[in-house]
């Protein structure tokens, strides 16, 4: 039936929602039910991780087009389908989110300790939707997962969060939600005009020029904000400040993808008139956001604040790379995106790992820690780097491939996007300064203990992944190598026709 | 084998050491990377006469690195002449210098992270060096600004060496930020960013414009220019420069290695790898040439009025860097490469020495409380002379040869540029000889100026610190007699081969060796004429210089605050990046998106809500849900009327 010879993406689909009904049914005293819900989530969520890898091993990168493609009969009449399969574009966000879920989960281990229950079934919850949304192809499917991801979300920052998570929980809310009305606008005009909901169709289907700008505003205002972009960004901060650690690494690290992969599934190839009528718009977009939030995360006094201005400095470099349209810009950006969620992920486990010892995110609380935590030192050195972007990590090759990409479109474009290596490097080093470096005075931070075995269990992985994607991409870029070229050539095609057109 | 051995030996030991340092223990550690080191020094050195003399040149490919369209880049290592002369220099010094450290810090808490450092610099710098193509350039580049960062900051309880080491990674930063950039239009001109095949297709693009940043302008003279701002960055110019000096927060065998040597040579290198491409693009020749001869000249400025022992000798590398750059500018590249090695001999040596002087004043650094020690710290003090008189081109020493040809080839290019360059060059020299022979006297003349505790204490180093200090003064008296032949003589191109192209008509190579007479002496009278001046001064009458400085005030000041470009940098970047952050924090975010969007919205629905109450629920999904449920009625409508 498919490549695997079972239902693959299904079944890790919804094998975490299997997980999150076991864990409804456990019995007992809370204790009991704690430990036993932590255990059941962190073998699902292996378990899920484990099955995962086999996209990992089988899937062909030779072939552009989608694999391990299920097909089911849903409301056929009416051209919605249930169809699940990935192509080199979505097939590595699966396997970050199957790789993330068990490190937050492990990573939450003490951190959370009321209503451990709920929190382990929403984060199964969780899995089930990203994974979902990322080998959805049909519209529908998608945007049930879409939407759906916000839900779990939701409860995940405003149950578990910090002193204003209700604030941030809403804002983040409302922002997604506004969002997601134009998104559904939209399917349902697409839907209407083509009559079917199913991807791969639509992927060949031409919509008129002249209704390409609205639809593909209506798709950018739901994308914009998950990315997100300038000035749609400031939920962001608000919701990472008040999440609690997983919250964070699971919002930097997969949802702020789902904007950038869905440019790269809908607007782009839908949409390819308008891309091209509106890419300036989004370049001056997104250099605002390299420069303004790149300044604005200089400011900050919180370690989690910077960090998630950062993530908009850095997304910004994806949609740059994204609306460039060439082989590098591309695929820069789908590696930026990658690797932002391996770095940005590990940097908020990084603050985690404080926080759960000092019970506060300001800068000035710190410094000098290097002194009792060398081995956390070592490891936020190497995550500080990456997201600096030095060769040899994972942020240099995204970011780089995008700058080149951005050079063949415009010079003054490629320069403002460098200028994040400048002001990236500034805040990124200013801030293990304060908190790394310095005499240790403070007297509450001498007694601090160095990572435990669990947090090393954590990062390493996350480690490991850094330094592979830096020194050898290849690994990573052949995946999506087929499905970018083919990407490129069908919008050119595209293009073309559209001026054929318009010259007869 | 010898090829992998020299470049991946220093990483091994940075390996052990960083991670096992603990169960090692410092000695183990030491013993680590002191002997991988030996190898890669072994290896490199054979790889230096066996490529560079024998002429074997050859390239190991390890894997590919990046691969994205056309844009390919290998993990290759590269030996041919320039590399190996590189190879074979810089794994030697670095060998000395672990092996000084190995006394030098011997009271450090924390020697094994610092002995990987120092390894994992080599490795890095090995990588930038033997890379063959941009990409991989670029890794060894930013790998060595990472052990630059690491190392000047090495005391991180010290708040002022964190400063130092922020300043520097991101003043370079900045540099690399044009190299990025010139990367990217090299690739887009060429398709390709391995050596062989850009300067391949180089030939075809001599006239090819491009439009950028609101003009049209030659390709290969924008490329050209944006790797030299990298370049610029990497080795101090003018400009860049202000990291330097700061850098010297490191302990003294990381300036000696990192900030003299070698790390901040690499720019000079950069421009000669890619000689084919500036050898097609005559502005940015000429702009190399302009900054190299001010830099040459500003830097030695300040050099003159420093106290700081290690600073006043950092000023002087930005200054002979200056003179490297010049020379690559007028297409004398051996030229540059040969400065570059001897230079590497006596200015590591001359740190050395002074870590060996701050050794014994116990890490007293201002020249103004030392003096009178000179028959106390011998060996020491006669191996500063050796450094100081190379450093000034006093004859035969190696800097004699190296300078000489350098000025010399300013002078041969016949052009204004040129021109320039050699009368900056000229007067240069004359303070290069000044502040020397200042920091000798100053420093081991005259009558201690140091309390009694510290003069009692002044001992000379011991062995496994001397020792290496010899080696370097070898090198230092015979490194330009040895090596002028093959490196720049007349037969320079049966050397370098193809690892440097120079130009048909940019002849200063050669016409380098028919200048006067008077050319080939004048920076030998004022290398005299300036440890001169330094005697009468500071020797002959102690009490005039401090009367000149009192007298020329204005100058002074502005000498001694290094031209203000601290404060001027400051002022027009730090601070206002500061500023409008927290401007666009808090206005731009707080208030005006915030406050028009989500906040203000809310307040708007709250208000509306309150006077529409009885449809208000107060749950946020009631209100999705109507918005979503009115949003398919529209759709709908417009979709059926549409069609």
């Amino acid at each position: 039936m498919n490549d695997a010879g079972f239902p693959l993406l299904s079944l890790i689909t919804f094998l975490p929602l299997l997980g999150a009904a076991i864990i409804a049914t456990v019995q007992g005293d809370e204790r009991t039910v704690a430990q036993n819900a932590r255990w059941t989530a962190l073998w699902t969520s292996s378990i899920v991780f484990a099955i995962s890898l086999i996209l990992w091993f089988r899937f062909d990168t030779d072939s552009a087009g989608f694999q391990f493609v299920e097909q089911g009969l849903w409301l056929e009449g009416l051209g919605i389908g249930y169809h699940m399969g990935v192509d080199g574009l979505s097939v590595l966000f699966v396997l970050l989110s199957t790789l993330l879920t068990p490190i937050c989960i492990v990573a939450s281990w003490q951190s959370v300790q009321t209503r451990v229950r709920e929190y382990m079934m929403a984060f199964l919850v969780l899995e089930t939707m990203m994974v979902g949304m990322f080998c959805a192809l049909d519209m529908v499917i998608f945007y049930v997962f879409f939407e759906g991801v916000l839900i779990p979300m939701f409860l995940i920052i405003g149950v578990w969060g910090g002193a204003r998570r209700t604030y941030a929980a809403f804002k983040f809310f409302l922002y997604t939600l506004l969002g997601s009305v134009l998104m559904l606008l939209a399917l349902i005009w697409i839907y209407l005009d083509a009559g079917t909901t199913d991807i791969p169709a639509l992927l060949q289907h031409r919509i008129a020029p002249a209704a390409q700008t609205w639809l593909f505003l209506a798709f950018f205002a739901s994308f914009a904000v998950k990315v997100p972009m300038w000035p749609l960004h400031t939920w962001l901060p608000d919701a990472h400040v008040e999440a609690p650690t997983a919250g964070s690494v699971i919002l930097a690290g997969v949802l702020l993808k789902m904007g950038g992969y869905g440019f790269l599934r809908f607007s782009i190839p839908m949409m390819p008139d308008a891309t091209v009528e509106l890419a300036p718009f989004i370049f001056a977009l997104s250099v605002i956001a390299v420069v303004y939030t790149s300044l604005v995360a200089l400011a900050q006094t919180d370690i989690k604040k910077l960090i998630a201005y950062s993530s908009v400095a850095h997304m910004g470099l994806v949609t740059l790379g994204l609306f460039t349209l060439n082989q590098q810009g591309i695929e820069g950006a789908i590696f930026q995106m990658l690797s932002h969620g391996v770095v940005s992920g590990a940097l908020f486990l990084c603050v985690g790992v404080i926080y759960d010892r000092m019970h506060t995110r300001e800068i000035a609380a710190y410094g000098g820690l290097a002194s009792t935590m060398p081995r956390y030192a070592l490891l936020f050195m190497l995550f500080t780097m990456a997201s600096v972007g030095l060769p040899g990590t994972s942020g240099f090759v995204g970011e780089f491939l995008a700058i080149v990409g951005a050079w063949q479109v415009s010079k003054l474009l490629a320069l403002l996007a460098a200028s994040g290596m400048v002001l990236g490097a500034g805040y990124m080093l200013y801030l293990y300064r304060r908190v790394i470096f310095g005499a240790l005075t403070k007297e509450n931070l001498k007694g601090l203990g160095d990572l435990s075995p669990r947090e090393i269990a954590v990062f390493a992985p996350l480690a490991v992944l850094t330094l592979w994607m830096g020194i050898y991409p290849t690994t990573f870029t052949a995946f999506f190598d087929q499905s970018v070229s083919r990407l490129i050539a069908q919008h050119q095609a595209a293009i073309a026709a559209t001026r054929q057109l318009a010259g007869l | 084998m010898i090829e992998t051995g020299a470049v991946f030996f220093p990483l091994l030991g940075a390996i052990i050491a960083g991670f096992f340092g603990r169960s090692l223990g410092d000695r183990g550690a030491q013993l680590v990377t002191v002997g991988c080191m030996a190898l890669a020094a072994a290896c490199g050195v054979a790889l230096f006469f066996d490529v560079a003399f024998a002429g074997n040149a050859r390239t190991v490919v390890l894997a590919t690195w990046i691969d994205s369209g056309s844009f390919e880049a290998n993990w290759a290592l590269r030996y041919d002449t320039l590399s190996a002369v590189m190879v074979g220099m810089v794994t030697f010094i670095s060998t000395l210098i672990h092996i000084y450290s190995v006394g030098y810090m011997s009271h450090d808490r924390s020697i094994p992270r610092f002995m990987a450092y120092l390894s994992l610099f080599t490795f890095a710098m090995l990588m930038l060096v033997t890379a063959d193509n941009l990409i991989q350039l670029f890794f060894g580049w930013e790998g060595v600004g990472l052990a630059s960062y690491l190392l000047i900051g090495f005391w991180f309880d010290r708040e002022s060496a964190n400063r130092a080491a922020m300043k520097a990674f991101i003043v370079n930063r900045v540099g690399d930020v044009g190299f990025a950039l010139g990367i990217c239009g090299v690739f887009v001109l060429t398709d390709s960013i391995a050596f062989d095949a850009v300067f391949a297709a180089l030939a075809g693009h001599g006239s090819t414009m491009v439009s950028a940043f609101g003009g049209e302008v030659r390709a290969v003279e924008l490329c050209a220019v944006l790797l030299f701002i990298g370049a610029m960055g990497k080795s101090a110019q003018l400009g860049l420069h202000t990291w330097l000096p700061d850098a010297m927060e490191g302990p003294t065998p990381v300036s000696a290695l990192i900030h003299a040597a070698t790390m901040v040579t690499a720019g000079v290198f950069l421009v000669a790898r890619m000689s084919p491409l500036f050898e097609m693009a005559p502005v940015a020749l000429a702009l190399v040439t302009i900054i190299g001869a001010s830099t040459a000249l500003f830097a030695a400025t300040i050099g003159c009025v420093q106290n700081d022992i290690k600073r006043i000798i950092a000023y002087s590398t930005c200054s002979q860097l200056g003179y490297m750059f010049f020379a690559a500018g007028v297409s004398a590249y051996p030229a540059a490469i040969f400065h570059l090695f001897t230079h590497a001999f006596f200015k590591a040596l001359l740190f050395l020495g002074a870590g060996s002087v701050i050794h014994a004043m116990s890490d007293e650094q201002d020249i103004r409380r030392m003096g009178g020690i000179w028959r106390k710290i011998p060996a020491t003090y006669a191996l500063m002379w050796i450094g100081n008189l190379a450093l000034a081109g006093v004859p035969f020493f190696a800097g004699f040869y190296s300078k000489d040809m350098v000025l010399e080839a300013a002078w041969g290019a016949h052009t204004a540029v040129g021109q320039y360059a050699f009368w900056c060059g000229i007067i240069a020299a004359f303070l290069t000889a000044f502040y020397s022979w200042r920091l000798l006297i100053l420093t081991f003349h005259g009558e201690p100026r140091a309390d009694h505790h510290v003069m009692e204490h002044v001992h000379e180093s011991p062995p496994v610190m001397v020792l290496p200090l010899v080696v370097l003064a070898i090198g230092a008296v015979f490194a330009g007699a040895v090596f002028y032949e093959p490196f720049v003589g007349h037969h320079w191109q049966d050397f370098w081969r193809t690892a440097i192209v120079v130009a048909p008509g940019n002849d200063a190579m050669e016409n380098a060796h028919h200048v006067p007479l008077w050319v080939k002496w004048l920076p030998v009278v004022m290398g005299v004429s300036g440890i001169a001046l330094a005697y009468a001064l500071y020797m002959g009458a102690p009490g005039l210089p401090a009367r000149i400085a009192a007298r020329f005030q204005g100058v002074y000041q502005f000498l001694l605050n290094k031209w203000y470009f601290d404060e001027l940098y400051d002022a027009l970047f730090v601070r206002p990046s500061m500023v409008i952050g927290r401007a666009l924090w808090k206005g731009g975010d707080g208030a005006i998106i915030d406050g028009f969007g989500p906040d203000g919205i809310a307040a708007a629905a709250k208000a509306t809500a309150s006077k529409v109450v009885k449809l208000q629920t107060g749950l946020v999904y009631h209100y999705a849900f109507a918005m979503m449920i009115g949003i398919v009625v529209l759709v709908t409508l417009f979709a059926t009327g549409r069609f």
